[in-house]
């Protein structure tokens, strides 16, 4: 498995794709952090970015490694190597390499702001976490979909269709039903809520950390009290089995599969 | 050296192998033949383990190999398409390869034959479909397996080559190995072909060799004699 991942992070590494994500982290990190003087502001901008850019990147690269490396992968599969560890090493090669881009381009300009400004800036070094986190999630789930649809335009198509209902339209339905049932008790409803989605968990989770859950009203102070706690932990937890899940079902797709 | 039993493979509705059997024993080169779509490179992959049949099973100089993968180190694989990462070089991907295999040959014999030297430390995106055909080549004969399976191995190969790469199965055979090939060149058959398994619709309609089943057509040639059997099939299907 490890030679596996060490070659497909080395081709991904150098592809030019890698470089401009990871330029635009650079840019962006740079210019929001030394451009602004409100650095809970700056890094609330940061963590809309990040909770939106890093599972769109995530789905595409994903869908597009596995489609184009299908006559690849077939070579690999007639070499005396375990089908799990081909296709763990493909995925876990593609993860790492975008999240090597996240850490680097936002972790530069953290580490030098760290050292000339202000060294509150660690305390966001959740928000470099729950982009790696997201990342490895959206990476497994578009992996599933590529595994499980042989037509390209059709398997590119579901996985734009994933992120944009767990990024936007999940959002909206949450929003609308808190508003319809507005009469109700909703507090276990919306973290139970927060909790299926992997996006809305991480921006939660980033937004508490922040400490400005005061802004989010009487929501806001219940999940203040249950992030307090082993609220963290749980969320942790629930990223680790958004995490496993997905890749435990792309295994056990890749195994069956003919090629 | 292999041994299939009752090979049963379907892709939804359509049913591609349809209870094959056949068992290789000797070495020397084997064609696999058969009109599109009849099974021959679901039958290769089988063998691979790349195609998980519904039933069967298929044997390795005795050993019953589905679900296993520590066998494929005795087969040497040569697929239809090429396509490797666009990012790695040449070189890269052979060092790769070789790592993979845990092996420590030198291609360099191979990779004078092929003409390759020049393209060595190119970026595999940047190389034609031919040379990469040729690299396919330099990777799969690399290794000294005693089974190698060839799935249309000429294609996209320029003339040169081609006798290059003929030559190399006569070697490679005259060595003592099975070659397993694919292909819709009759006369790269007649040449070099000592067995062939003729596939119809699933089955197999002929096991032998080329002069076996032009005395069984009853046809001078073996290009007239698959022309036979095609006309054959067709008559029969209108029954």
């Amino acid at each position: 498995m490890w030679k596996i991942l060490k070659y497909s992070f080395a081709d991904l590494v150098r592809s030019r794709w890698s470089y401009v994500y990871l330029a635009f982290y650079l840019i962006l990190g740079f210019s929001l952090l030394f451009l602004n003087n409100d650095l809970s502001k700056t890094v609330i901008t940061l963590m809309n970015i990040v909770v939106v850019l890093t599972p769109m990147i995530g789905t595409i690269f994903g869908i597009m490694y596995f489609y184009s490396a299908r006559e690849f992968t077939e070579l690999l599969l007639a070499q005396p190597i375990k089908r799990r560890n081909i296709f763990l090493g493909q995925y876990l090669g593609i993860a790492l390499s975008l999240s090597l881009s996240l850490v680097l381009g936002l972790g530069i300009p953290f580490l030098i702001y760290g050292i000339a400004q202000s060294s509150e800036i660690w305390d966001f070094g959740f928000l470099l976490l729950v982009g790696t986190f997201l990342t490895f999630i959206f990476t497994a789930l578009s992996v599933n979909i590529s595994l499980r649809n042989e037509n390209k335009v059709k398997g590119f198509g579901y996985a734009i269709l994933l992120w944009l209902v767990l990024a936007v339209i999940y959002d909206g339905i949450f929003l609308i039903s808190l508003v319809l049932f507005d009469d109700y008790p909703l507090d276990r409803f919306t973290l139970a809520a927060t909790m299926f989605n992997p996006i809305d968990l991480s921006r939660i989770l980033v937004l508490l950390k922040l400490d400005i859950s005061a802004l989010l009203g009487y929501t806001g102070a219940l999940f203040q009290n249950f992030f307090q706690g082993s609220g963290v932990f749980i969320s942790l937890g629930m990223l680790v089995l958004w995490t496993v899940v997905p890749v435990k079902l792309l295994l056990r797709k890749a195994i069956r599969k003919d090629f | 050296m292999i041994r299939i039993e009752n090979l049963h493979k379907g892709f939804g509705k359509l049913k591609v192998l349809d209870g094959v059997d056949f068992e290789i024993g000797s070495q020397g080169v084997v064609a696999v033949l058969g009109p599109n779509g009849s099974g021959k490179t679901t039958i290769l992959k089988t063998i691979l383990g790349m195609v998980i049949p519904q039933e069967g099973q298929v044997y390795v100089k005795g050993d019953p190999v589905l679900g296993e993968y520590t066998y494929r180190d005795q087969i040497a694989y040569l697929p239809q398409i090429a396509r490797f990462p666009d990012n790695l070089s040449v070189r890269e991907l052979i060092a790769m390869i070789k790592n993979i295999r845990g092996s420590s040959r030198d291609e360099s014999e191979l990779v004078d034959r092929f003409g390759l030297r020049p393209s060595l430390n190119k970026k595999l995106s940047s190389l034609s479909g031919g040379t990469k055909q040729k690299v396919n080549i330099v990777l799969t004969f690399m290794f000294d397996c005693p089974l190698l399976i060839l799935d249309e191995p000429t294609a996209g190969l320029d003339p040169v080559s081609l006798i290059s790469l003929k030559e190399l199965i006569v070697e490679e055979r005259e060595k003592g190995k099975t070659l397993l090939i694919t292909t819709h060149i009759m006369n790269l058959v007649e040449e070099l072909a000592d067995q062939i398994i003729f596939l119809l619709e699933g089955k197999i309609y002929f096991q032998g060799t080329v002069k076996e089943l032009e005395e069984k057509t009853g046809q001078p040639d073996l290009e007239h004699a698959i022309a036979q059997i095609f006309k054959n099939d067709v008559e029969d299907t209108k029954i």
